[in-house]
């Protein structure tokens, strides 16, 4: 078994994990969570696919790069709805100013 | 395939397996995003083990170092630290794990021939390489031959952050600083700002580049801020605003430029590509820089007007 292989199965696997874990988790970050493991698991298959013939594949690696910027762009927008979608705590004091 | 090598792949992808599972069902969230950041840690390292650098760089900083912190500070303003107990019918779990293993051959039947297919790029952009300007073929292909990714990729961080802006964010107020988080980010954020300047510089010729670089600076500004060292960032501030938006606003003319009195839309006139790359990258690593360290400790006073 070549490391392209184990590394795409390992990629598939990992996927399955984060696809479970978004469909069965109930905390919001745990669901953000899983989906940012589906989206690493989905590199680990465009990596590994990518030096699949022993030299690397720029334009593979160059889709990866750009696709971890909008991945923690995504993130900090989904992890800031769901700050901003839970119920305010109840010990800090909510002083919303006037005019909001 | 050698011994060592396969004992290595197979200790990080049991790593990766135990450290994934702990992630999404350990018992307490804060452990759970531990093992999530060291997850992005030996994805790190995968990434160094296929030969990409660039992307064990980006991954180390962004994915695990910048995620983390953000995971960690929405920990701490959400309510609940413990998972709802999930249901436990057996039916349930025999159907979920059916269901599973359908999926997975499935994929694997899809997945696995992709490994057998030629791969004409690497020798289609070696071929081209000397017209792109730079050396390093990773960001030949980012700022060249694919260059409309990283345009649109930089829009996606903009609007990140204008959404980020639009959500009022809770203003909480910062803990109290640690004095040692203090010190050491005196001799931290230099060091950042050193690597991320020789990042940037070699990367038209070696691994690194104005991401890599960008998340650098973007991780020095916000231990920086945690430490309490740096002033609120604030939005009202012209210079942020001119910094968020100076990547984009530079690459867009470039291109127009082209389209206008060049070849076409992001295709540069011949032997100016080389500086056009550097000045592109340089202005998308202070864009990277201030967008994300607002995307990560942008606070309500500090992305309010």
């Amino acid at each position: 078994m070549s490391g392209t292989t184990f590394y795409l199965c390992l990629g598939v696997v990992l996927w399955l994990l984060g696809l479970h874990g978004l469909l069965r988790l109930q905390q919001t970050l745990r669901r953000i969570m899983a989906i940012n493991v589906m989206g690493s698991s989905t590199f680990m298959v465009m990596v590994a696919l990518a030096s699949r013939d022993g030299h690397n594949d720029p334009v593979l690696q160059a889709l990866v790069v750009t696709g971890l910027v909008v991945a923690v762009s995504a993130t900090a927008f989904a992890l800031r709805l769901a700050v901003a979608h839970q119920p305010r705590r109840s010990s800090r004091q909510s002083t919303r100013e006037p005019g909001e | 395939m050698p011994a060592p090598e396969l004992l290595l792949d197979l200790t990080l992808g049991a790593l990766l397996l135990i450290l994934a599972v702990a992630a999404l069902h350990g018992q307490r969230l804060y452990t759970g995003i531990i093992s999530f950041i060291a997850f992005g840690l030996l994805l790190a390292l995968v990434w160094a083990r296929f030969g990409a650098p660039d992307l064990a760089l980006a991954e180390a900083v962004i994915g695990a170092g910048l995620t983390g912190v953000l995971l960690l500070s929405a920990l701490g303003r959400s309510d609940s630290d413990s998972e709802p107990a999930p249901i436990r019918a057996p039916a349930r779990m025999l159907a979920a794990l059916l269901l599973g293993v359908l999926v997975l051959i499935l994929l694997l039947r899809a997945v696995l021939p992709l490994a057998q297919g030629p791969q004409p790029l690497p020798a289609l952009v070696a071929s081209q390489l000397e017209a792109s300007g730079v050396s390093h073929p990773v960001t030949a292909v980012l700022l060249n031959f694919r260059a409309w990714d990283t345009l649109l990729e930089l829009l996606v961080l903009l609007l990140a952050v204008l959404g980020v802006r639009q959500l009022r964010p809770s203003g909480q107020p910062q803990p109290g600083v640690w004095p040692l988080l203090q010190a050491w980010s005196r001799v931290l954020a230099p060091l950042s700002v050193l690597t991320a300047g020789y990042l940037l510089w070699r990367g038209s010729h070696a691994p690194g580049g104005a991401f890599q670089a960008g998340a650098l600076l973007a991780a020095g500004v916000v231990m920086l801020r945690l430490a309490g060292l740096l002033p609120e960032l604030r939005w009202a501030y012209w210079p942020l605003r001119a910094l968020v938006l100076i990547g984009l606003a530079l690459f867009l003319s470039i291109a127009a430029a082209g389209a206008w009195l060049g070849d076409g839309w992001l295709s540069y006139p011949p032997g100016w590509s080389g500086p056009l790359i550097l000045l592109i990258e340089v202005a998308a690593t202070l864009s990277i820089a201030a967008s994300l360290s607002l995307l990560v400790v942008g606070e309500r006073k500090e992305l309010e007007r």
